[in-house]
């Protein structure tokens, strides 16, 4: 494939491309003015992932922007995939940052709803949800492959983007999530991450149905996975982050193990188990390592994983 | 229907200030219908104001009555009198009669004595929920009669998001009350319809500017004018 058929010709794009394992990673940008802090996740990343997650005021608490710090990891020699929620910009602002984002460079994004301004420090704050995830992909669709604006408007020069989306396997209603994928797929996503798997068998079954409809064929799939620090945080995500489903095993796993370093070595197994065991589903391209303010465990559980080194592309 | 919640005494009272003659002005329409604002919550509301004003050592003069409808100009005729004898009214309509009546009788001082809150519906004695956004472009007809512009928490157009969990929202109510997921409802609604096929086809972004985003709007019913 020549540079000119791939739609933004990022590394991730590059990689699915040329048919190979793709591992992304996640970073999380401060919740104040210090720079830095992205700097040293992206130092502490590179190599080990492909292309890392910059989230966007994520769990709606109040970060650096995802743009500014997407350009920060890119100056740090690592790709970036941008996310963009539409909880808290309009689509005259989307369409703007993201003009602004394939000038500085960062041409993947990820589309995603946005967890609610009830969740985060801000919880008085107006929701602007003026479009939804699929609309917003749909959005820069139009603007990479048709050169139009969201109101049909043309521009000059269209911005390039591989499009990433999210998909939550244990969402209800079950049977609509591959229905929801499928409308991705149709809005224009070209690459998709799952939200953190720790119920295998529910996610295999979802694959089932994914399968069925033959979308593993129309969209780079990642399995999503986090690393548990211990079984407080386990607890946590069962009982407060809205879409997870942690099985009782996996607390009872981490149950009675000491917080600190035997719980950090513990938590990290069933991560790495879980990449060996999903990388073996048909249909899935790659994993999603979403080590949440942890990210120093990401090289030993790429490493596990026996995913090094990373490929290089052309 | 419009519902609106009482304001706290305190702030009502803040509001109304040093004014001595005080009218509490109930409406017998939506307020009433909601157990607000209608006569018998405006002549509790005096009481409770004078009361107040008697244990504070304030002299207050304090009466009450209600509009039929405090939002069309010929009910307010009927209670002008006792409005043009009040330094201050405390107004217990909507938010649309309120505004009726400080137009109405400009520059006389209308004051709020509730937080007009929805377009809803009593599903059961004595609760309501919101039902409608007023978003001037109904989408019901696609989602099996149930609205996702204010019955989803994020105003989504094509479906559940990621935290849709047994039928349930991700947010939960002021009082960490479960919210039903109106995606899910629909699709339930949907599927005994056989219409799945709406909730496949993608939906695009809304016209926001038929809502409120398009500024204050204004509809004229031109075969109704009177010549």
């Amino acid at each position: 494939m020549t540079a000119t058929e791939y739609k933004a010709g990022t590394n991730l794009e590059k990689i699915f491309s040329d048919g190979k394992f793709a591992v992304t990673g996640e970073c999380g940008p401060p919740k104040s003015a210090d720079g830095s802090v992205i700097a040293g996740k992206a130092d502490m990343l590179k190599g080990y992932v492909d292309a890392v997650n910059i989230t966007d005021n994520q769990t709606a608490v109040v970060r650096i922007a995802s743009l500014p710090s997407a350009v920060t990891v890119q100056q740090h020699g690592l790709e970036a995939i941008m996310q963009m929620t539409c909880r808290d910009r309009n689509r005259l602002a989307m369409q703007a940052d993201m003009l602004g984002a394939h000038t500085l460079g960062v041409h993947n994004v990820l589309c995603l709803t946005g967890d609610h301004m009830s969740f985060g420090n801000h919880p008085e704050a107006r929701g602007v949800h003026d479009l939804d995830a699929i609309n917003l992909i749909q959005m820069l669709k139009d603007m990479r492959d048709e050169k139009k604006f969201q109101c049909g408007d043309e521009m000059d020069v269209a911005p390039k983007f591989y499009i990433g989306c999210a998909e939550n396997p244990f969402g209800d209603p079950f049977e609509f999530r591959s229905i929801r994928l499928k409308k991705k797929i149709l809005a224009g996503a070209d690459f998709m991450q799952t939200q953190c798997i720790f119920n295998v068998p529910k996610f295999k079954k979802w694959m089932e149905e994914v399968r069925a409809e033959g979308l593993h064929q129309e969209i780079k799939i990642m399995a999503g996975l986090t690393p548990l620090k211990g079984v407080g945080g386990a607890r946590y995500m069962k009982n407060f982050v809205p879409g997870m489903d942690v099985p009782d095993e996996i607390i009872d796993r981490m149950t009675g193990i000491e917080k600190g370093p035997a719980s950090h070595a513990e938590g990290k197994k069933p991560a790495v188990e879980m990449i060996k065991e999903l990388a073996e589903v048909e249909g899935v391209a790659g994993v999603h390592i979403m080590a949440v303010e942890w990210e120093e465990a990401v090289p030993e559980i790429v490493e596990s994983a026996g995913l090094l080194p990373r490929p290089t592309v052309a | 229907m419009i519902t609106a919640e009482r304001k706290p005494l305190d702030e009502i009272i803040e509001l109304v200030g040093d004014k001595k003659k005080i009218l509490v002005a109930g409406c017998d329409t939506c307020v009433a219908i909601c157990l607000t604002g209608g006569e018998k919550e405006a002549e509790i509301l005096a009481s409770e104001l004078r009361i107040k004003a008697q244990q504070d050592g304030r002299e207050v003069e304090v009466e009450h009555t209600a509009a039929i409808r405090q939002c069309e100009w010929e009910y307010l005729d009927m209670i002008a009198e006792k409005v043009e004898a009040a330094d201050v009214v405390v107004s217990m309509a909507c938010g649309i009669g309120i505004q009726s009546m400080a137009e109405k009788f400009s520059p006389r001082l209308v004051m709020p004595a509730v937080n007009t809150n929805m377009l809803g519906m009593p599903q059961e004695h004595a609760v309501w929920l919101e039902r409608c956004g007023a978003c001037g472009d109904c989408v019901i007809g696609e989602t099996a009669g149930i609205c996702p512009v204010v019955r989803c928490s994020k105003s989504l157009m094509n479906g559940p998001c990621g935290g849709s969990h047994d039928g349930l929202c991700e947010v939960t109510g002021p009082d960490k009350e479960e919210i039903d997921c109106a995606w899910h409802l629909i699709w339930e609604r949907l599927k005994e319809q056989g219409r799945e096929e709406m909730m496949i086809k993608n939906r695009p972004p809304k016209k926001w500017n038929l809502s409120s985003s398009g500024g204050p709007r204004k509809m004229v019913r031109e075969e109704a004018k009177p010549v």
